[in-house]
């Protein structure tokens, strides 16, 4: 109990932490931000139903006011600007990225956790965000969609990359990765 | 670690924190419906006005809070523009402007104590049905009090890679980092469980 709860809160300010490091520029031109990329381990490490809790702790946080987006940004108004589909999808994005990890067991925790920051980190975190944009900018759906389809090929590499760091963290943590 | 409450109080300060929650979601439903460029513009000026009431820091650190969005907003604007569409734009932009502004306006007068005592309040009835808000709010306080750690321990990281590597840091940082906090959290949960573990809830 102790330590689902210490993990849970560790994980959250991951979040935090990932998305205070600066953007990196990748060939795209785009800056992409880590602070999915702290969704996306989230769930890999602790699992749907952990993850999602995480996320969400660190949602609350950023409600309550602190700083913790990237770039710096938090409190109400993030919840409801332009971007806010994403803020919205984030646990939804980690419990999916959790749920097939645990879940697909035939191949390495790598492989399912890279499938799962895919399905949950980018596919399910761009139609929460994209949904968002709808919303809130009165754009329609093929023009959100064109609007972030810069930003996805530096998504998909991060969701990649989150599951070979997931499955590093396997071999050197075995009993702290909930999803095996 | 420092909220983004502002340190100079306000009148706005005082009022309770549900009430400003309360009072910002009513008017901010009443920016959805409207369509007529002139009507929202008034809406953003009171808005402004608000803010000025409030004093010079407070309307500084409020456009300030505003600057990430004006990218966003220019971007929207010039698509409308070139859609030939530019009332629309202005709707919408103007309507993004309001409705960010007025939520900043209650994260800026009011303390992280008031904002938690309301959480506290609404999670009081889900008590009955199992939830531990003993446990959420120590989880709370457990990430306030990592985030500068781990942050910490993340530039330590950083400077270890620059050391020794002419590229800059990437995600190679990310594995030890994580391990960073897991370990943290292995030691956190036992020094919890010194201390008679996580209230159970009564």
């Amino acid at each position: 109990m102790e330590r689902s709860l210490t993990m849970v809160a560790l994980f959250a300010a991951l979040i935090a932490v990932l998305g205070l490091f600066p953007s990196f520029m990748l060939f795209t031109g785009v800056p992409i931000s880590a602070q999915s990329f702290g969704v996306m381990l989230c769930g890999a490490v602790l699992g749907a139903r952990k993850g999602a809790l995480a996320v969400l702790l660190f949602l609350l946080l950023v409600a309550l006011g602190l700083p913790l987006l990237a770039g710096g940004r938090g409190g109400l108004g993030a919840f409801v600007g332009p971007t806010s589909g994403f803020l919205y999808g984030f646990p939804v994005a980690a419990f999916v990225t959790g749920w097939i990890a645990q879940n697909w067991r035939g191949v390495s925790l790598t492989i399912s956790a890279a499938a799962g920051a895919l399905i949950g980190g980018v596919g399910v975190l761009y139609a929460f965000g994209a949904a968002g944009m709808m919303l809130v900018i009165g754009l329609s759906l093929p023009e959100a969609v064109a609007a972030l389809a810069a930003f996805i090929p530096g998504d998909i590499i991060k969701a990649v990359i989150a599951g070979v760091v997931t499955g590093a963290i396997y071999r050197a943590r075995p009993g702290f990765v909930l999803t095996r | 670690m420092l909220a983004m409450t502002l340190e100079q109080p306000t009148w706005l300060h005082h009022w309770p924190a549900g009430l400003k929650m309360a009072v910002m979601a009513a008017a901010m439903v009443a920016f959805l419906p409207v369509t007529e460029p002139v009507v929202i513009g008034a809406l953003v000026a009171a808005t402004a006005a608000l803010y000025a009431s409030l004093g010079t820091p407070a309307l500084r650190r409020g456009l300030r809070l505003l600057r990430p969005l004006l990218l966003v907003l220019a971007v929207i604007m010039a698509w409308h523009l070139i859609i030939g569409a530019p009332r629309q734009g202005a709707v919408i932009c103007l309507r993004i402007l309001g409705l960010v502004a007025l939520a900043n306006l209650v994260t800026l007068t009011t303390r992280l104590d008031d904002m938690t005592a309301v959480l506290e309040r609404l999670l009081s009835p889900f008590r009955r049905l199992g939830l531990n808000t003993a446990a959420v709010s120590l989880a709370l306080a457990l990430v306030i009090r990592c985030v500068p750690v781990l942050t910490q321990k993340g530039n330590a990281l950083m400077e270890a890679w620059r050391a020794r590597s002419p590229r800059r840091t990437g995600f190679q940082i990310a594995v030890p980092l994580v391990l960073v906090a897991l370990d943290d959290a292995d030691h956190l949960a036992e020094a919890l469980r010194a201390r008679g573990g996580v209230a159970r809830p009564d």
